[in-house]
């Protein structure tokens, strides 16, 4: 047996004290700052109180939670539906296409965030494009507002987070022999079956990687919902920042951070562990 | 009259505007081992590929047992494959992979279970049931495959060059053991390969092919012995060549002079595999003799044979023989090369660099073609029957 490392090697270092100074070193910050009570002015006084846990669980911030969640959800389950088709295209493409369509998935990242979402907006508002060009077209008469809504708050975290979802699974599908879908063939295995016994298995770490970098930012996304959903669309993410910058209650922003993050860590942890268990003794594969 | 299980007429497949399978026209019989030899790039997987139903032919037909299959998908068709680097499913253990045929079948419970376990038993893989494919050897990757492509009782085995990702040693002992499988079960093989000395060894039939054309269907001893395609001639084994005319021809013999001042005389061997070709006098013709049909002498033969004087100008050891590279005295730039097997008879008379000897060989021992492929012979010769694919 391997001699048991009892400290970290000297290259771990810098990286773990990275990560204590910037990650561990704020958490705890922020934890400690979930359990003071607020000041009258913004400021925080040193009492120590649950109070504000107690007050998350008010049926209002539940509803907000909940909706935080569903749409959370479900942009990781549209991403995994559009992004799985476009991921087989290019693991399939030769490497002349494959390249170029690599490229277009990227460009996307060179356009700032903020402008990329503030030009999605004026593209479906009333006085956009789509809208005049719905008019000219004849398609509908009147203008037609997409903005300000939770629909559109689903498109625009769908367009944004959609590359996170593709990468991974492309990486997974670049390394799927398909030959094994031949052989799948040659054993009578329908289209169906090949595609659940054989793909899906095969590819479920680059699903696994790839949800979870959809689903985690979109359930503590703040900015999205803000310009693309109007006032109307209240997000986890929107509470916590407005908690923080206009109602000046840090220990109940830091309170409801720490319940979100733990939702967040604890079903990371539980999906991880029921998959990678079905793995048994198999090498995970890296996605 | 043996029966042709399974036929292939005018078979043709074109990728674009590069035709990888030129017309190919083959029986395979019943419970035969089949290879198809040939290059990389000869069209041979594809070959296969249009047999086991990942690929549609251009045109031409696939008939098994008379029943025609080339638009069936690849699991109607009663072939199943080893793939070749096996495709085995990572994720699934021995046991699911071999499994997976029948399940794909709604074969379930007991009737699956005893299957498994034979079709485990078969390739002698019962103890690795439960083990993972990654943490199996290379042989018992291709026992799984086999075992997995056997369970659907297929009427023929495909075989994509299965022994290819073995090394050396493994590659030699996994020939013997597909070969006593082939032999128990009375399977139909068909082993596509391109090292020739594993299609000789294991196959009832060869097909050669080359840039898409089957160049020639026979046995080992009729490949070899008598190629009927220059082609043929020098991808198995390896050939001397020697440009020719004929000089005068008999019933029984052929004299044919070249750079050298003695007629060479040419004769049928005995065994009627290769029959004496049609000649006319003065015809152009290419005289070929395998390495290993000389014989290195001190002094000149007394007997009838053929000889030329040579000059040794090197020597290769290779355990079971001595390959010698020889240059003619009356033609320096004809060079020569001559294989002779390393006994203890032999051994005394071990030739050095520079030494001058005669090498001989007998007349029954050439083989004579025109500038392409192989003369045509007689009619009444028994040699009709190998006719090429």
């Amino acid at each position: 047996m391997a001699k048991q490392r009892s400290f970290p090697p000297p290259a771990a270092w810098p990286g773990i004290s990275w990560a204590g100074l910037f990650l561990l070193a704020p958490m705890i910050i922020v934890f400690i700052y979930s359990l003071l009570v607020k000041g009258v002015y913004g400021g925080i006084i040193f009492e120590w109180t649950i109070k504000n846990y107690e007050r998350a669980f008010d049926w209002l911030y539940l509803q907000i939670f909940y909706e935080s969640l569903k749409l959370a959800a479900l942009t990781t389950l549209s991403c995994l539906l559009i992004g799985y088709p476009v991921a087989y295209v290019l693991a399939t493409a030769t490497a002349g296409t494959r390249n170029t369509l690599l490229v277009l998935l990227i460009i996307p990242f060179w356009t700032n965030f903020v402008v990329r979402t503030y030009a999605l907006k004026l593209l479906f508002s009333e006085q956009g494009p789509i809208s005049q060009m719905g008019i000219s077209l004849g398609l509908w008469s009147e203008p037609i507002m997409w903005s300000n809504s939770s629909g559109m708050v689903w498109f625009g975290m769908l367009t944004n987070y959609l590359p996170y979802m593709v990468l991974p699974l492309y990486v997974s599908l670049e390394k799927f022999d398909f030959a094994l879908l031949e052989a799948g063939r040659d054993l009578g295995a329908s289209a169906w079956n090949n595609f659940w016994r054989v793909l899906i298995p095969l590819t479920k770490h680059g699903i696994i990687t790839g949800s979870i970098l959809v689903f985690t930012p979109a359930l503590g996304e703040f900015l999205i919902p803000d310009m693309l959903g109007g006032a109307k669309v209240m997000l986890m993410g929107n509470l916590i920042t407005e908690q923080f910058l206009k109602m000046r209650d840090w220990p109940f922003g830091s309170a409801l951070s720490i319940i979100l993050m733990s939702v967040v860590v604890f079903g990371l942890v539980t999906i991880l562990r029921i998959w990678m268990k079905e793995d048994g003794k198999l090498k995970p594969e890296k996605a | 009259m043996v029966f042709r299980m399974l036929r292939l007429l005018g078979l043709r497949k074109s990728f674009g505007t590069m035709e990888a399978v030129k017309g190919a026209d083959l029986e395979i019989q019943e419970g035969e081992f089949f290879s198809i030899l040939g290059p990389s790039g000869c069209g041979k997987t594809t070959l296969l590929r249009l047999l086991g139903g990942f690929e549609k032919p251009s045109s031409g037909q696939i008939l098994l047992d008379g029943r025609r299959i080339d638009q069936l998908p690849p699991h109607q068709r009663q072939c199943n494959t080893v793939f070749q680097r096996y495709a085995l499913f990572p994720h699934l253990n021995v046991w699911k992979n071999v499994a997976f045929g029948l399940q794909m079948k709604a074969i379930k419970g007991q009737a699956l279970k005893t299957r498994v376990d034979e079709a485990l038993d078969l390739v002698q893989m019962q103890s690795f049931a439960d083990r993972n494919i990654t943490t199996l050897s290379g042989g018992q990757q291709q026992r799984v495959a086999l075992a997995r492509a056997l369970i659907n009782r297929p009427k023929v085995l495909l075989l994509d060059e299965p022994l290819s990702a073995l090394d050396l040693k493994l590659r030699q002992q996994m020939k013997i053991e597909l070969l006593n499988l082939q032999r128990k079960l009375k399977q139909t093989f068909i082993f596509v390969t391109h090292d020739q000395e594993e299609a000789l060894t294991v196959s009832d039939r060869i097909a050669v092919m080359n840039e898409g054309v089957v160049e020639q269907v026979g046995t080992a001893q009729e490949i070899y012995e008598y190629p009927r395609t220059n082609f043929v001639s020098q991808f198995i084994g390896s050939i001397n060549c020697l440009e020719a005319r004929v000089n005068t021809f008999t019933n029984d013999s052929i004299a044919i002079s070249s750079d050298f001042k003695r007629n060479f005389s040419v004769r049928a061997p005995r065994d009627g595999l290769r029959p004496l070709p049609q000649v006319q006098e003065g015809m152009k013709v290419r005289l070929m003799i395998r390495p290993e049909k000389f014989k290195i002498l001190k002094s000149a033969p007394t007997l009838d044979q053929n000889h030329i004087e040579a000059s040794i100008k090197e020597v290769m050891y290779k355990g079971p023989s001595t390959q010698f590279l020889l240059q003619a005295k009356e033609s320096p730039e004809t060079s020569f090369s001559v294989s002779q097997s390393n006994s203890a008879l032999t051994a005394k008379k071990t030739f050095g660099i520079g030494d001058r000897v005669f090498i001989a060989w007998a007349p029954e021992d050439c083989i004579l073609m025109g500038s392409e492929n192989a003369l045509p012979v007689h009619e009444s010769s028994p040699a009709l029957e190998l006719q090429v694919g």
